[in-house]
C-alpha cells in the first residue's frame, strides 16, 4: 500500500481568489454571501449567493482551449494552475508522467439552458457552435482540463451531488493507495450563476434572511433558516509519497482515511445512521481512535434537519472527545459539489497556520450542537488530524482524514 | 455587399473571433493548414456567418474551401 500525501493546493472562492487571499478571509471569519438583486429579478425567493467575480481568461488560454470552459470549469482552470504551481508541477511534467483528474462536478447548467434557448429560436442545431457540448456536459471539467494541461492518467469526473469535491480526493486516495495512479488532480467545482441554482431555490431550501446577507449562512444556530449557495473551485494534488519524496516535493500533509456510505432513505432529508457509518468507515480506514481527531469541518450547511442530524452523527461518534467543530460554511454558503474539495482546503489552511477559523453566526446553539465544541470566534490550536465531512442529495456520505506530514 | 465589405467584415471576426493575427490575413494563406481552423472551428465559422451576413451555411457546402481568398470568395457570392 502507499501512502497518500497533497502536495499542492489551489482555490477560488467567495473567500478569496487565491490561497493567501483566503487565509486572511478564514482567520477574520468574513462572509462571501451577497444579495444577487438578479434573482429576484428572475422569481427567485432568496437572492442570497455567494460571489466571486468570473477570471478572465482571454489572452491566458488559446481560444480553443478557452471556450470549452463553462463557468465553473473556469474556476477549477484557476484552482488547478495555483495548485500545481504549489506542488511545482510543470508543462514538462505533466507531458512526460501519467497524470491523472478526477473532479467532482455535478451539473453545467447555464450552458445547457443557453444551448435550449438557441435551439429554440433558430431550430438549427450549428447554431450552438463548437463549444456548447464541452461546456454542457457533466464531465465539462475533466475533458477541458485534462486537454489544456495534456494529462495521461485516469480522467473522468465524480458526480455525488454535494460530496463530489470529496468523493474525488477519497477516490483519488484510493486508486494512488493501491497503486494505480502516482499523481491525480482532484478537486471540485460549483458555478454560481442564478439559473443553476433555480430549482434548488424552488425546494425552499435557501435561507430568506436577505436585509443581512453576511448573517443568513449559520450552521448550528437555532435560528437557520436555509442554505446560502455559494461556488467557485478547488484544487487538490494528491501523490504517493514516494513520488514526492523523489521529486522533493514539498508535502503539505497526508490523505489518512476515506469513508463513506449511502442512507438508503429519503432523497433530501438526511439522516444519523449513515453518515455515523461513514465517519466509522473513515476512522476505520485511518486506523485511528476518535479521540485522535482535533477538528472536524462539518457538512453543516444551516439548514434545520441537516445540521442537527450531524451534530448527531458527531456526538455519537466522538461522545465525551469534544474536537473542534465548525462548518466554513457560516463564510462561504454552501460550495455544493466544490465544497468536499474546498473545504479539505480550507481545514489544510487552518492545519499549516495553526488555528480553527470560526462557525460565524452561531449566536444560539441548538440542543444538538450545544454537546459539540463549536467555537464562534478564531481560536489558535495545534490541528495535528482533522476530519472533513461532506453529505449530499441521494443520501451519499463522504468523510475525509487528513494528518499533518511529519516526515517519517 | 461589396467585396471589400465582406473582406473587411471577415478580417475583423478572424481576428476577434478567431484570435488570428492581423498579419497572417494573407489571401493565400490556407485555413486549415495556416490560419489552423480546424473541423470545430469550421462549425463557428458557419455561426459568424449567419449572424453577420444573415446566410445559412451548412460546413459540407465550404469542402471547397481552402484559402482565404477561396472564403472571401465563398461569402462574396453568396452575399451579392
Amino acid at each position: 500500500m502507499n501512502r497518500v500525501v497533497i502536495t499542492g493546493i489551489g482555490i477560488y472562492s467567495c473567500l478569496g481568489k487565491t490561497v493567501e487571499e483566503v487565509k486572511t478571509s478564514l482567520r477574520r471569519g468574513k462572509s462571501g454571501i451577497v444579495f444577487d438583486p438578479e434573482r429576484k429579478e428572475i422569481g427567485f425567493r432568496s437572492a442570497l449567493t455567494g460571489w466571486v467575480e468570473r477570471p478572465q481568461l482571454k489572452g491566458v488560454l488559446k481560444r480553443r482551449d478557452r471556450i470549452g470552459l463553462a463557468e465553473e470549469g473556469e474556476y477549477a482552470y484557476v484552482a488547478t494552475v495555483e495548485a500545481l504551481e504549489n506542488a511545482g508541477m510543470d508543462m514538462d511534467f505533466l507531458a512526460n508522467r501519467e497524470v491523472g483528474i478526477l473532479y467532482g462536478n455535478d451539473s453545467s447548467a447555464k450552458a445547457v439552458i443557453e444551448a435550449s434557448e438557441i435551439i429554440k429560436e433558430k431550430k438549427d442545431t450549428t447554431m450552438l457552435g463548437s463549444a456548447s457540448v464541452f461546456q454542457s456536459m457533466n464531465s465539462t471539467i475533466t475533458m477541458n482540463l485534462a486537454t489544456i494541461f495534456k494529462l495521461k492518467g485516469v480522467n473522468f469526473t465524480i458526480s455525488g451531488a454535494c460530496a463530489s469535491g470529496s468523493h474525488s480526493i477519497g477516490m483519488g486516495y484510493f486508486l494512488i493507495k493501491h497503486g494505480l495512479q502516482e499523481q491525480i488532480i482532484c478537486g471540485g467545482a460549483q458555478e454560481i450563476n442564478a439559473f443553476s441554482m433555480a430549482s434548488f431555490d424552488g425546494l425552499s431550501a435557501f435561507s430568506t434572511r436577505e436585509a443581512e446577507p453576511e448573517k443568513a449562512s449559520r450552521p448550528f444556530d437555532s435560528s437557520r433558516d436555509g442554505l446560502v449557495p455559494s461556488g467557485g473551485g478547488a484544487t487538490v494534488i494528491l501523490e504517493s509519497l514516494d513520488s514526492a519524496k523523489k521529486r522533493g516535493a514539498n508535502i503539505l500533509c497526508e490523505v489518512i482515511g476515506y469513508g463513506f456510505s449511502s442512507n438508503g432513505d429519503h432523497i433530501s432529508v438526511p439522516n444519523v445512521e449513515g453518515p455515523v457509518r461513514a465517519l466509522q468507515m473513515c476512522l476505520k480506514d485511518a486506523e485511528l481512535e476518535p479521540t485522535k481527531i482535533d477538528y472536524i469541518n462539518a457538512h453543516a450547511t444551516s439548514t434545520p434537519v441537516g445540521d442537527m442530524n450531524e451534530a448527531k452523527a458527531i456526538d455519537q461518534v466522538f461522545g465525551s472527545h469534544k474536537p473542534y467543530v465548525t462548518s466554513t460554511k457560516s463564510m462561504t454558503g454552501h460550495e455544493c459539489w466544490m465544497a468536499g474539495s474546498s473545504e479539505v482546503i480550507y481545514s489544510i489552511i487552518m492545519m499549516q497556520d495553526s488555528f480553527v477559523a470560526p462557525n460565524i453566526n452561531l449566536e444560539n446553539p441548538d440542543e444538538e450542537a450545544a454537546e459539540l465544541n463549536i467555537p464562534s470566534e478564531t481560536v489558535a490550536a495545534d490541528l495535528n488530524v482533522f476530519l472533513s465531512n461532506s453529505f449530499g442529495f441521494g443520501g451519499t456520505n463522504a468523510s475525509l482524514i487528513i494528518k499533518k506530514y511529519s516526515g517519517d | 455587399m461589396q467585396k471589400e465589405e465582406v473582406i473587411e467584415t471577415i478580417n475583423r471576426l478572424l481576428i476577434e473571433e478567431f484570435e488570428i493575427e492581423e498579419d497572417q490575413l494573407q489571401p493565400e494563406e490556407n485555413l486549415m493548414e495556416t490560419l489552423e481552423i480546424d473541423s470545430l472551428d469550421l462549425v463557428d465559422l458557419v455561426v459568424v456567418i449567419e449572424k453577420n451576413f444573415g446566410f445559412k451555411v451548412v460546413p459540407e457546402e465550404m469542402v471547397d474551401v481552402e484559402t482565404l481568398q477561396d472564403f472571401y470568395d465563398f461569402v462574396a457570392v453568396r452575399t451579392r
